[in-house]
């Protein structure tokens, strides 16, 4: 067959168009300036970096082995307080965010004002690290689990109420129409119609954010909040590493825990 | 220019099997004792029952499945052995249509295409995209070809199964084999189609003078399409013949039972 | 006709979950009680939190010298622990995927993942602090040792998903394992990897507000001195400060899926912008 003709321009190929490539291109340029002036900027001694691994083998090396005896009086009542700040603070961000998450499916609620509204408020929260928050508690309520409670709640509200909002408004809308159309007051259509559907995908959710809540009521305790971050931080003050290490393993199996009751619970009812 | 070669396959077979054995679980051999040659341009259809390993058979061939033992000679190499470089250079020559059409569906036609040369390319061209001008002079040719010029763009899971298996001939054809396999090609579509995208392999392997070894269910398709018949059953070859010789008796032999055959 | 049978309720509960919803219930009583939260001390609380708050509003900026470098310093920790754990994670989560990899290569990855995943970033931030000192240099490290945790494991999960009937016929072409991934694997999961490396980038630039309170660098820093300083109005200032520059980075999350992931040019990317705000954030990714 014919070769291709000199005269004739090869066809030629190309992934994108000019259009998404002078985007991706954007993007790509974005992040380089931003290396570029974040690694420019940033207050980091050579130094240490060099030191680092050292650093770090004397530290491991001071952590072993790790004060089992301390575990029955100082590690265990405080990781058992960690949990309840988690399991509490998480029910009380569940029964919040419910009607928050209601308020931000759009499809749910027709107000602009209540939605926008909601979801300003779970932005917020969700914006303002658990941590941070537990300062604003120790702040108001003074030392203690409560302020660890409330923390764990308030910053869990953003995240359940932002994945039940979009829960919500992933429903199919025949349901709805169905139900709506029998004349069934809003109520009815909400636990009729909305539940049945975002059921799974809320204990989902739940279950979700109650583990993650585990791993951050332990070092809310660094702030005063209650749990066995408080152990931990006076271990690390008084420079006790064995202790740092038992509570460490501690924190580690606790997690791990978590995660094997999650799966476990994720399985049967879902 | 299309995909048109003027690939002369010599007297030589250009594929040789001795000998071939498999089993998956010891004791049980899917097929065992396996010859066969090809050799020359021309359609061969093997048929056979489900679970006679008509698609193991093909899938030992480009060493998509690795054989217990035997010896597959393909272009002086023995795919049952090879490994690395030489595997991979023998594969690049061997093309394979897959009943699923197994596209990569994110991709869009003109890339699943280009996928055919990518035994030809370093994996930084590839990733790159940098693809050889007559590359993509050939891919676009092949698209004429099988009558998909408009959709060299079009992702390929926005296609129907008649136009995602003429993607995969293409593709096949795109790495300018010495050889075409394809593993029951036309399973998944419907009469019509099936009976098109047959046509598509039986003329692009003559127009490439390169032989074509396609498995299928379809005795009929089979019959029409293939100048060659390979019958197996019960783990062996019990049929190696031209599409005439396939007599109903033969059929008997090679599916069992009556009742399907009128 | 015969008689309707009664069968159970049509939306009561089963009994395994009665009595799971009444063990629960009892549960939070009894922890409630383990914590001693009485109602007295939540009202003498609100009382000190009247006041606390009182003394927030209005915010004011104190030092406006600190309160920059210290969002500064939040914003580079986050870029570069994002950066920096998501070029890691790539090739470790790709060595832990089972379909892809023997196991000698992916048990070994698939535990440097856990190891990452298993610490919340404040304490890895803290154990940094003790070995490489104070500063965003342990920031850094912290958040890189999350990301790669995070996006590491999704990563493996999302490659372990895909059809491996797509990467069989690349390899049917003779292509190299390198192609065979790039053309095969990658394309079935680049959209879930460019929303994970998006929602970390998210994470990490909250978090990197917050390692600054044991003393890795950034904002958290300037937020917890404030704090003891007693000065809430000014904490009050950098609380927005944060908020705000987490909405915003938000966005541009959003933008960088929509360039990525729906593949749009500028010029669609300019008309979506201004047809219309739905949502302060819309985060969701489209659906591919």
């Amino acid at each position: 067959m014919t070769e291709a003709a000199t005269t004739l321009q090869p066809r030629t190929w190309h992934r994108f168009t000019a259009g998404q490539r002078l985007a991706r291109f954007a993007i790509h340029l974005a992040i380089v300036a931003a290396i570029v002036a974040s690694l420019r900027s940033v207050e980091v001694i050579p130094e240490f970096i060099a030191d680092a691994p050292q650093q770090m083998r004397d530290l491991l090396q001071r952590m072993w082995p790790p004060d089992w005896q301390y575990y029955p009086k100082g590690v265990h009542e405080a990781l058992m307080e960690t949990l309840h700040i988690a399991s509490l603070g998480t029910l009380l961000a569940i029964i919040m965010a419910v009607p928050l998450g209601i308020m931000a499916a759009r499809n749910v609620t027709q107000n602009s004002f209540a939605n926008l509204f909601a979801r300003l408020m779970l932005v917020s929260s969700r914006s303002v690290n658990s941590l941070v928050w537990a300062l604003l508690f120790v702040g108001i309520f003074g030392p203690g689990p409560l302020a660890g409670t409330l923390a764990i709640a308030f910053r869990s509200v953003g995240f359940v109420g932002k994945l039940l909002g979009e829960a919500l408004e992933e429903t199919p809308r025949g349901m709805i129409e169905a139900l709506e159309a029998t004349g069934a007051r809003h109520g009815a259509v909400l636990q009729y119609g909305y539940w049945p559907q975002v059921m799974p995908a809320f204990w989902s959710i739940a279950l979700f954010r109650w583990d993650i809540s585990v791993r951050e009521s332990a070092v809310l305790g660094l702030v005063g909040a209650g749990g066995i971050g408080m152990a931990l931080d006076s271990a690390m003050n008084l420079f006790q590493w064995q202790r740092v290490a038992i509570i460490l393993l501690a924190i580690f199996a606790v997690v791990i825990i978590t995660e094997f009751v999650v799966t476990a619970v994720r399985k049967r009812i879902l | 220019m299309t995909a048109a070669q003027q690939v002369t396959v010599g007297a030589t077979a250009a594929l040789s099997v001795r000998g071939l054995h498999k089993e998956y679980v010891p004791g049980q051999p899917v097929f065992r004792g396996i010859d066969l040659d090809i050799a020359g341009a021309g359609l061969t259809a093997i048929i056979g029952s489900s679970g006679a390993g008509k698609s193991t058979l093909i899938r030992c061939i480009n060493r998509l499945v690795a054989p217990t033992s035997g010896q597959i000679l393909f272009e002086g190499v023995d795919l049952a052995k090879a490994r690395g470089k030489p595997l991979r250079e023998a594969r690049r020559r061997i093309g394979m249509v897959f009943q699923e059409y197994n596209l990569v569906e994110r991709l869009t036609v003109m890339e699943n295409l280009l996928t055919g040369r990518l035994g030809y390319l370093s994996a930084f061209t590839a990733w790159r995209r940098k693809f050889p001008a007559a590359d993509i002079e050939r891919a676009y040719g092949l698209l004429e070809t099988v009558g998909l010029t408009d959709f060299a763009n079009t992702r390929a899971d926005a296609l129907s199964g008649g136009q995602r298996q003429r993607v995969g001939i293409a593709r096949a054809l795109m790495q300018q084999p010495h050889l075409i396999l394809a593993d029951e090609p036309t399973s998944s579509l419907d009469p019509k189609t099936a009976v098109e995208i047959m046509q598509l392999l039986a003329e692009q392997g003559q127009a490439a003078g390169i032989p074509v070894l396609v498995n299928m269910h379809d005795v009929l398709l089979a019959r029409r399409f293939a100048q060659r018949v390979i019958g197996m059953a019960r783990g062996g070859i019990v049929f190696d013949g031209s599409a005439e010789a396939l007599t109903d008796d033969m059929l008997k032999t090679i599916y069992g039972g009556e009742q399907w055959l009128h | 006709m015969a008689a309707l049978s009664s069968g159970p309720a049509p939306f009561s509960l089963s009994r395994g979950a009665k009595i799971s919803f009444a063990l629960l219930a009892v549960y939070f009583l009894w922890a409630a009680a383990q914590l001693e939260f009485t109602a007295e001390r939540f009202i003498v609380g609100l009382d000190n939190g009247a006041r606390f708050l009182d003394r927030m509003f209005p915010p004011a900026i104190h030092d406006w010298d600190s309160l920059t470098r210290g969002l500064t310093e939040s914003l580079q920790i986050a870029v570069l622990a994002s950066i920096l754990g998501i070029l890691l994670a790539l090739p470790i989560g790709l060595a832990s995927a089972r379909n892809l990899m023997p196991t000698w290569a992916s048990w070994p990855a698939r535990t440097i993942i856990a190891l990452c995943r298993s610490f919340h970033p404040v304490i890895v931030a803290i154990l940094f602090v003790k070995a490489v000192g104070f500063g965003a240099l342990a920031g850094i490290l912290a958040l890189t040792v999350a990301s790669v945790g995070f996006v590491g494991k999704l990563f493996a999960e999302a490659i372990e998903e895909i059809s491996a009937k797509q990467v069989e016929a690349v390899r049917a072409t003779g292509a190299s394992f390198a192609s065979i991934v790039i053309f095969g694997v990658l394309p079935q999961v680049f959209s879930r990897f460019v929303g994970f490396a998006t929602y970390q980038l998210d994470s990490n630039l909250r978090n990197s507000t917050m390692v600054g309170i044991v003393g890795a660098g950034g904002i958290g820093g300037t937020l917890f001195s404030a704090f003891q300083r007693f000065d809430y109005d000014f904490v009050c200032a950098i609380l927005i400060a944060i908020i705000a520059i987490i909405m915003i980075g938000e966005l541009l999350a959003n933008q960088v899926r929509a360039i990525f992931i729906d593949n749009l040019s500028f010029g669609e990317l300019l008309r979506r912008r201004f047809s219309g705000f739905r949502g302060l954030t819309t985060e969701r990714a489209a659906n591919d």
